[in-house]
Formats: C-alpha cells, sequence, structure tokens
C-alpha cells in the first residue's frame, strides 16, 4: 500500500511543462474561491445575491447541473458492462472518475450553500437528525454519498486489481454494478423530486419535472465525456477508439430529442391552459412585469441545444471531429443555463405573494463557484494522473518507479 | 419604514423590498472594504471561521431543543441570557414554557375591517425582536384593488396620506401555522416542525440555513438572517421564549409564532392587541365557545390557496 501511495504521488508531482501551468492555474483559482468563501462565511449570505424573495441561486443551480453529469456516467456503463460493448469497456473508469468529480462539486455547492455549515453535522443519522423519510433533501444526502462511495468502490476494485496484476472477480464486483445503474437513476431523480414536491412553487411542480432532468443530464454529462476522452487520449497513450465517441453522440441525439419533446409538451400545457402558472415561464423567455434578466440566457441555451441536436442528429456532422466538438461545447453551455438558473431561479418568480423579485449573483458567489469548479477540475486531474497508467499497465506493484 | 426615508432613497420599492431580504449595493460595498483583508486567508481562515468565530464550543454542540433533557435546557438558557446580557446590557428572560393542555391556537382576520395602517407589522417588529438592519417583517398588508383577489395585482408599495384608500381593500399575510406544513415536512433536520397547541417553531440553533423550508412555503411566511441581525440596545424585548423572539443569529430562519411567549401565558400576540379596529381575533380552536370558534362557525370564512391543502389555521373572514 504504502508502495502505491508513493507511486501514485511522484506520478502527480511529474508533468509537463503544460501540466504545471493548468495545475497552478487552478490553484490561483481555488486560493481565490476560497477567500471569497471565508468573506461569506464572516459577513453571512448577505454578500451573496440571493433574498427572502430569490433563496435560492447561483450555487444551486450549479449543484443540479452536476448531479446530472455524474449521473450521466451510467451512460457508460450499462452498455459497457451488460453488452460488453467492446471499446467503451475500457473507458467506463474514466466516466466514473469524471462521476467522482462531480459529486465532490455537488457536496461542495451544497455546503457553499448552507448558511450553517458548521451545523453540517446536524444532518448525520444518530448524531444529528436526517428527517427521513419526509424530506427530499435528507433523501439526497442518502443517495449522493452513496453514489459517490460506488463510484469510488466500483474502478477502486478494479483498479487495484490491475495495479496488482491480478484478474478481477467478476461474481464479486457485478451485483455493485448493477446496484450502480438504478442508483444513477436514483441520484437525478431525487434531486429533481427536491423542487418537484413544492406545491407552493408552480413551475417545479410539474410531474415532467423529473423526466426531464434525466433527459437533459443525459446530454451534458455524455458531452462532457467526449471532450474529455479527447484531451485524454491526445495526452496520454491511453486509446479510445473514435467508433465509441461517435455511439455516444448517437445517444445525446437521442436524449436531446427526449428533452426537446418534453419542454415543448411543458410550453403546450402552460400557453394553451393560460393560466397563473404560466407567470414563471413568461418570466424566464419573454420577461414579467418589465422584469426578464433571464431571458438572453434562456434564448442563448436554447438556440445552442438546437443546433448541438442537429449537429448530433446527422450522421456527417456527428462523425466529424471540429463539428462534433463544437456540439459537445454548445450542449453543456445550454444544458448549464437551462438547468441552473434557467431551473432554479423561476422557481421563484413570482414569489408566492406575486411580487416579481430578480435575482443575480454577485461577485463572491461567482467566484466561489469558480473555485469550487477548479477544485472538480483538479480532483480529476489528479485521478486520471494515477488511473491512466494503471489502466494502461504501466504503473503496478512491480513497476520500478526512477527515483 | 417612514414616509420620508422612502422618499429621500427615490426607490420606494426597491427600499422596502430589501426587508430582510438582501444587500442593497451599498452595504456590500461597505463590507467588502471593511473586509478586504480577509480575503486571501485561506484554508485555516474557513475553519477558524466556521469554529469558533461566531460561537462558542456549547453552542456548537448544542442539541436539538425536543431532545433536550431538562437540565439541558436550564443550561442552555443560562448561557443566552449571559450572551444577551453581554451583547445588549439587559437582563432577559428566556421562557420554555411548554404547550397548554387542550389547547389549539387559530386565527382569524376580519377582512372588512383591516383597514391597512400596518400597525400590526410594526407591533410584531418590536415584540418578536427582528433585524431591524437588514429589515425583517414578518407581516405583509397586501393591497388590493376593489373587485379583484389576484396575488400577482396586489402591492405591498404604497403609502398614501390616509388609509383606507378608496376602491381598496386590504389582505394582511403571515405564517398560516399549517397544519398540514410543507415547511416543517422538507427540513432535512427537523429544525422546525408544529407544537401539540398548533403553532410552528423554529429552533434557531438547529437550523443549518438550507432555505429548504422557505421555498415549501406557499406565503412567504419565513425569513432568513442574511446577516447579523441588528436590533438597537433600547428597542429590544427582553420578555422572551426559547422557540420565539429571542435573538436570532445570522444564516438561520425565522417567523411568527403567533407571538408563543405571550400566549402561552395567556395573552394575546401583539398584532392581536395593536390593530386600531380589532380586525385581528385569536383563540383556542378546540374550545367551541371561543371567540374564534364562534367566528369560524357563523361567518363566512376563508382560507388562503386553500387548493394547496395547506390547511391554514390562520382564517379570513368578513364580519357583516
Ligand atoms: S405559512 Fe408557511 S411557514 Fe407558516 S406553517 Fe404554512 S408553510 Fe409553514
Ligand atoms: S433553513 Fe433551517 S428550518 Fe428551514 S429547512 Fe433548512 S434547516 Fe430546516
Amino acid at each position: 500500500m504504502g508502495r502505491f501511495f508513493v507511486g501514485a504521488a511522484q506520478r502527480i508531482i511529474r508533468g509537463t511543462p503544460l501540466y504545471y501551468v493548468w495545475v497552478v492555474f487552478l490553484l490561483i483559482m481555488i486560493a481565490i474561491g476560497i477567500g471569497a468563501y471565508v468573506k461569506q462565511m464572516r459577513l453571512g449570505l448577505i454578500v451573496t445575491g440571493m433574498t427572502s424573495y430569490v433563496s435560492w441561486g447561483l450555487y444551486i443551480g450549479n449543484f443540479t447541473f452536476l448531479v446530472g453529469v455524474a449521473a450521466a456516467a451510467v451512460l457508460l456503463i450499462i452498455p459497457a458492462y451488460l453488452y460488453d460493448f467492446g471499446p467503451i469497456k475500457d473507458i467506463v473508469i474514466i466516466g466514473e472518475a469524471l462521476a467522482v468529480s462531480a459529486l465532490l462539486m455537488c457536496l461542495m455547492f451544497v455546503t457553499a450553500d448552507l448558511g450553517r455549515p458548521d451545523r453540517a453535522w446536524h444532518l448525520i443519522p444518530g448524531l444529528g437528525i436526517l428527517n427521513l423519510p419526509r424530506s427530499m433533501l435528507g433523501w439526497d444526502i442518502v443517495v449522493l454519498n452513496g453514489y459517490l462511495f460506488l463510484n469510488l468502490f466500483i474502478p477502486g476494485y478494479i483498479l487495484y486489481k490491475a495495479y496488482n496484476e491480478k484478474p478481477v472477480n467478476m461474481k464479486f464486483i457485478l451485483p455493485f454494478i448493477l446496484l450502480s445503474i438504478p442508483w444513477a437513476v436514483s441520484i437525478h431523480t431525487t434531486t429533481a423530486f427536491i423542487y418537484n414536491g413544492l406545491a407552493a412553487r408552480p413551475f417545479w411542480n410539474a410531474s415532467i419535472l423529473a423526466p426531464r432532468f434525466l433527459a437533459s443530464a443525459f446530454c451534458s454529462g455524455p458531452a462532457m465525456i467526449i471532450l474529455l476522452f479527447q484531451l485524454v487520449r491526445y495526452y496520454t497513450k491511453f486509446h479510445v477508439k473514435n467508433e465509441a465517441l461517435f455511439k455516444i453522440a448517437e445517444m445525446i441525439a437521442i436524449a436531446m430529442a427526449i428533452n426537446l419533446f418534453l419542454l415543448g409538451s411543458e410550453f403546450f400545457k402552460e400557453l394553451y391552459s393560460d393560466t397563473h402558472h404560466l407567470s414563471p415561464l413568461e418570466y424566464l423567455y419573454v420577461g414579467l412585469q418589465g422584469k426578464g434578466r433571464l431571458v438572453p440566457w434562456i434564448w442563448t441555451a436554447f438556440t445552442f441545444n438546437i443546433i448541438a441536436f442537429v449537429i448530433f442528429l446527422i450522421p456527417y456532422t456527428r462523425k466529424r471531429f471540429v463539428t462534433l466538438n463544437i456540439g459537445c461545447v454548445l450542449i453543456i453551455i445550454g444544458i448549464w443555463i437551462e438547468k441552473g438558473m434557467g431551473l432554479i431561479i423561476p422557481g421563484f418568480i413570482p414569489a408566492t405573494l406575486g411580487e416579481v423579485w430578480e435575482y443575480a449573483p454577485t461577485l463572491i458567489e461567482v467566484l466561489v463557484s469558480i473555485g469550487i469548479w477548479s477544485i472538480g477540475a483538479l480532483t480529476l486531474t489528479v485521478i486520471l494522473k494515477v488511473i491512466i497508467p494503471i489502466e494502461l499497465g504501466e504503473f503496478t506493484r512491480t513497476t520500478k518507479m526512477a527515483a | 419604514m417612514s414616509k420620508e426615508e422612502l422618499e429621500k432613497s427615490g426607490r420606494i420599492s426597491e427600499l422596502q423590498d430589501t426587508r430582510g431580504s438582501g444587500p442593497t449595493p451599498d452595504e456590500v460595498e461597505q463590507k467588502e472594504l471593511i473586509d478586504r483583508r480577509m480575503f486571501f486567508q485561506g484554508a485555516a481562515g474557513v475553519l477558524a471561521t466556521m469554529m469558533l468565530g461566531s460561537c462558542s464550543w456549547q453552542e456548537f454542540f448544542q442539541n436539538n431543543f425536543r431532545r433536550m433533557t431538562k437540565g439541558e435546557i436550564e443550561q442552555t438558557v443560562e448561557r443566552l441570557k449571559a450572551e444577551y446580557k453581554q451583547k445588549y446590557g439587559k437582563d432577559f428572560v428566556v421562557g420554555t414554557e411548554g404547550p397548554i393542555d387542550a389547547t389549539l391556537f387559530g386565527y382569524a382576520l376580519d377582512l372588512q375591517r383591516c383597514i391597512g395602517c400596518r400597525r400590526c407589522v410594526y407591533a410584531c417588529v418590536e415584540e418578536n425582536n427582528q433585524s431591524r438592519d437588514p429589515q425583517i417583517q414578518y407581516i405583509r398588508v397586501l393591497r388590493f384593488k376593489d373587485g379583484e383577489m389576484d396575488l400577482e395585482h396586489s402591492t405591498i408599495y404604497y403609502d398614501p396620506e390616509e388609509v383606507p384608500e378608496k376602491g381598496h381593500y386590504y389582505i394582511p399575510v403571515q405564517c398560516q401555522h399549517c397544519a398540514n406544513s410543507p415547511c416543517t415536512k422538507v427540513c432535512p433536520v427537523q429544525a422546525t416542525w408544529t407544537e401539540p397547541d398548533g403553532i410552528v417553531v423554529v429552533d434557531y440553533n438547529w437550523c443549518i440555513g438550507c432555505r429548504y423550508c422557505m421555498a415549501a412555503c406557499p406565503y412567504m411566511g419565513r425569513w432568513f438572517n442574511f446577516a447579523e441581525p441588528v436590533i438597537p440596545a433600547d428597542k429590544v424585548n427582553v420578555n422572551t421564549h426559547y422557540l420565539g423572539n429571542r435573538p436570532r443569529m445570522r444564516n438561520v430562519v425565522e417567523k411568527c409564532t403567533f407571538c408563543i411567549q405571550r400566549v402561552r401565558k395567556g395573552r394575546y400576540p401583539a398584532c392581536v392587541e395593536v390593530c386600531p379596529v380589532g380586525a385581528r381575533k385569536f383563540g383556542n380552536l378546540l374550545d367551541p365557545e371561543s371567540e374564534i370558534s364562534r367566528i369560524i362557525q357563523t361567518k363566512r370564512v376563508f382560507r388562503l390557496k386553500s387548493e394547496l391543502n395547506t390547511q391554514p389555521k390562520f382564517y379570513y373572514f368578513f364580519s357583516i
């Protein structure tokens, strides 16, 4: 074990100049983020743009988006383990590394949003009180931590065997792999239910919310994975077949089609019935009572999503890396807006007694968020730096490290 | 909020709206100046701030009120009293009176009489030690045009020479003490619950500040202390209850408790007492002879957003 840590540490410390630039850049961003967070801790959430009208903002928006990214790891597990779809199998572990980083960011975003993180121990069953089965937030904490465990345990086990140059005992690990599939669905569904269950907020209180969450998660998460694999392939000897990437892109097209269909259904219901439940949607897409800070954002998201959908739908553009990558970037931004601020903020507008009170994140919120994203990116970088050599068989118990 | 202050600012709606809600840009800027030094203190700073910056070890490990033993409650109350004495230079009463047997508190508001004077709003602020900066007010008096009851067309920003205004009527809204309360259901740590006498309370020392309850409440019954609450020492009310109007800390949720510190001693809530036209009625729903029960039996009553099945114990009625 000691040998492993020494070897891993050496691999993390050594790298190309570009690697050092990247890590130092992330560390600076993290330091700034921590500085901003210290200030938030000292003065209270007053340094954020949140109010008693719009009581959740950028943090919870990012949280929601990242739960989707984490859940998307199933997309790789299903075909890879169950159908033994060759090309994907090699790379599933990297997908799970992405899931782990995304989950860490989720937990940090929730913590950043908490007014009293010093009392987070109140959430620990036994020591504190976790309000189960009633609180959806309680459930979300359970399923997120369970998912984090699974995504650490499964690749951990496989890599441990690879490191020790022993075969994987599939009988032992398969039940965990099977379990992780419904679990991935559950983290995203439970997160949707946090909002979905609130009758006070008609914008969220629609049964379509959970399915839409899943559909959009299957767009953004895999898009990130396509980009990540290309980077990994470029910078290491790790091999990923084009075929696998195109397969993932195909799945994104299907998920996006479902997402757009559900959006259309939502629009029809609200527009045709034309009740007061239309107001949040109005606020989001055209503005309400002269206020419409989110309008340009949501139309950007809408346009990006449509363009990306077309790119992924047509085999010609899907199979060209230039267009494929443009599509991925567009879809990540599009879903980030739609599922982040575009979902959270209109839930609060108009407020429950009818007022239209807008929200905009402050610099502090933006810096803290960038800090958390940087911690996530650094985590991912470090994990990949260790596990890729193991996957490649370059880093095992018997490898000699240069002194 | 006085009229002059509003006019000076030239931003009537915005100024009123900062009530217990968020920072004004000036506030933030000022605070940024003071705290620029803090900016790069790093991880040690976070830890120190979290652990020690705002609270003692006893406070850190303080249990949920409902799980405390008698002895623990006594100790906590003593500690709180000492804390408040230090902060405000006054001796506080921090009551822990339990619910009265065979009592379920209910409230009724006479829309025919309410003149929209907002005296209840201010009496509530004083009685319940709400933060003056940033401002928190539990009661919102909504003004409607005659012939309309659409919340989206109502406003709290009215400031006439004289109330009531012609062609308008008023609906004050505060926590409705729902029997089927979504706010207590969603709280991940049971920091908020319904007492046996029907009062929905918050344990300010147990709340983790996630604000899920605020998202769940359909009536804007909950307010968040976005900054350290400020109450001038000469304005602070020293007759408090643990689950009610004792001074709060920053980053926790608070709400109307029907003046638990008063009603459990047989007094009326402050808003009931102060209302100049007697529009506010309060009493025991379980007693068929109480005024509140008689009103519900004999008048035309309704409850806000009854379609949500929150079952408020707060009724609106028409006296004639
Ligand atoms: S009005 Fe709001 S805060 Fe009061 S009990 Fe009902 S849901 Fe809870
Ligand atoms: S803000 Fe406090 S009272 Fe409200 S749900 Fe969160 S922990 Fe519970």
